[in-house]
């Protein structure tokens, strides 16, 4: 077990199963096409993406560094939201950047999703954590890798 | 009322309890929320009034934003300084389409559009012929000047805008583009501070000519992320004056930057505005290095995965310009195809080819060139004003070998990316894989 503690943007407790990125995540790219699809669950379709390419994600725990690409990514957030099809957590390594802390707001505000997020819990978070680990998410901000 | 960190002046404090109505409160409060994230400490006027918005598409999906939308024209909520849109997402005349896509965009990808169109100009939208992601060009009329702070998404644009006129805009997500022009105000943060603006990271550009400003772009944003470079080298090649050709090259060179990273500025030393005025002033201590040479560029341009089905395929379709283009890389185009066909012995491409430009660079193409808009046509290029990467999101287009030279282009669908010298044989019937 290890535990790593970072800043709350959006409280929660979970536990669950983690999808790695190491590199940004581009948001836009990886919802795209199971969004358009009206599909039931999202499969990455970034086809940039080593790690989560054609990975599940839906109700999964994504820990990524930070979001990337195109500026509807926060929309993107909160239509997947919306939608039921989002990740359940959202763990970043480093400071969330402007376009997922506007999806996660947008969600809370206007869907009042209950999707959790959390970041700054470091670069060893990122090196340590694998596709696959179970996760224990609590509302403070701890992450245990289990 | 929500629990906020940042100071409100009391316009803003009336509209956050409601004085204003639930739909202005709740626009507030993701603004607020948003810049105490990233510990904004007040918020700052909009300076620049025209917004640009990132979301330009009917797409039936994207409930909760029509849903806000009507909440708006219900309340007669709107950008009064106006805004610019995105590219619309279908052009039928110039861009065909068979029976069945035509099924697909009409029915279900952008069955919302002209709805949404409605909806949008009741919400402040400039005009109809406003549908670009380069609405900042001079024909377009929504071009900032330095300093001033912005409310867009768009990230092609904000990156322009940061960069190349020197305005301050955060890369906001669509929707806060939108509630930034309406309330007037933006958190300030980030990209808005001196402190924001100062780079992370010196790039060292040591190619033998200049790199193709889309791969160079795309270098540089998978490398850096969403931090600021300050360029070394670019201006010996492309000189210390931003004209039209710059520009274009600028334009292109911070779309690919932004998509294939998460740039909102860049810095080119001797050249954009505030690395003339700074210089060095601008590279935080400690800054990381990155050296890129012509090795650097092929092993980034090689890295791109081939997403046809039949990689050795002849394309059927080719999108250029993405951003769209400036009226020089218009006239460039059309003189580069035309001398392509004329050393092949061609009168028509071999492949059906399409220039995007916004609606206004367009106008003026046709007014000033009307004998090159009649060539273009007669070899067998069509000029359209869509956004490419809307056209592809319909899945009948996936099994079609789709060309470009636009790397946002190539991130976001199945399109391959090929070099300019490399378009234009294409086009010209060669075969270069």
């Amino acid at each position: 077990m290890k535990e790593f503690k970072g800043r709350v943007i959006a409280k929660g407790n979970f536990t669950g199963e983690a999808a790695v990125s190491h590199q940004g995540f581009n948001t836009l790219a990886s919802f795209q096409k199971s969004a358009l699809m009206n599909k039931k669950e999202v499969l990455v379709s970034d086809q940039n993406n080593k790690d989560l390419f054609g990975v599940n994600i839906t109700n999964k725990i994504l820990c990524l560094p930070i979001t990337i690409g195109s500026t509807t990514g926060g929309l993107v957030i909160q239509t997947v939201c919306d939608m039921k099809i989002n990740p359940r957590a959202f763990l970043f390594s480093e400071e969330i950047d402007s376009l997922a802390a506007s999806g996660i707001v947008l969600a809370k505000v206007w869907q009042d999703s209950d999707v959790i997020c959390i970041d700054k819990l470091g670069k060893e978070f990122l090196d340590t954590v694998k596709t696959g680990d179970k996760l224990e998410i609590k509302e403070d901000g701890t992450v245990t890798i289990l | 009322m929500i629990e906020y960190k940042m100071e409100l002046n009391e316009e803003l404090r009336g509209i956050l309890e409601g004085k204003e109505g639930e739909t202005k409160q709740k626009i507030l409060e993701t603004l607020v929320l948003f810049g105490d994230i990233f510990g904004a400490k007040r918020m700052v006027k909009v300076t620049h009034n025209e917004g640009h918005l990132v979301t330009s598409f009917g797409i039936p999906l994207l409930k909760p934003l029509f849903k806000t939308m009507d909440a708006l024209n219900k309340e007669g909520i709107k950008a009064e300084g106006g805004f610019t849109c995105d590219p619309r997402p279908i052009d039928y005349k110039n861009v065909k389409c068979n029976f069945l896509e035509k099924i697909v965009f009409n029915k279900i990808l952008y069955g919302k559009q002209e709805e949404y169109e409605a909806q949008l100009k009741k919400a402040g939208l400039t005009d109809f012929d406003s549908f670009s992601c380069a609405s900042y060009l001079k024909e377009c009329g929504n071009r900032p000047q330095k300093g001033d702070i912005l409310s867009w998404a768009e990230s092609s644009a904000v990156v322009f805008a940061n960069s190349v006129l020197g305005a301050r805009c955060n890369r906001n997500s669509g929707m806060l583009d939108l509630f930034g022009s309406i309330i007037g105000y933006v958190p300030e943060f980030g990209l808005l501070t001196d402190e924001g603006r100062k780079a992370t990271w010196i790039v060292e550009v040591k190619t033998s000519k200049l790199p193709e400003a889309q791969i160079l772009g795309s270098a540089i944003g998978m490398k850096v992320m969403e931090e600021v470079p300050y360029v070394y080298g670019l201006d010996k090649l492309l000189g210390t004056e931003i004209d039209d050709k710059v520009g274009a090259y600028l334009k292109d060179f911070g779309a690919a930057s932004a998509s294939n990273g998460a740039v909102g500025l860049f810095h080119i030393d001797g050249l954009t505005p505030e690395a003339k005025e700074q210089k060095e002033k601008l590279i935080k201590e400690g800054a990381k290095v990155y050296v890129i040479d012509d090795q650097e560029i092929e092993r980034v341009y090689a890295s791109y995965p081939i997403m046809w089905k039949d990689k050795e395929a002849l394309p059927k379709l080719c999108f250029i310009g993405c951003p769209h283009l400036n009226y020089y890389q218009l006239n460039k185009w059309h003189e580069d195809i035309k001398n392509a066909l004329k050393e092949n012995n061609k009168t028509k491409v071999s492949t059906r080819c399409v220039l995007n430009t916004p609606p206004k660079v367009l106008a003026r193409f046709k007014k000033e060139e009307p004998k090159k808009y009649k060539e273009l046509y007669e070899m067998g290029v069509t000029i359209s004003s869509i956004c490419p990467l809307m056209y592809t999101n319909n899945p009948l287009t996936h099994s079609k070998p789709i060309m470009t030279n636009s790397n946002k282009l190539r991130t976001y669908s199945m399109a391959r990316y090929f070099k300019d010298e490399d378009i234009l044989a294409i086009l010209a019937g060669k075969k270069v894989y």
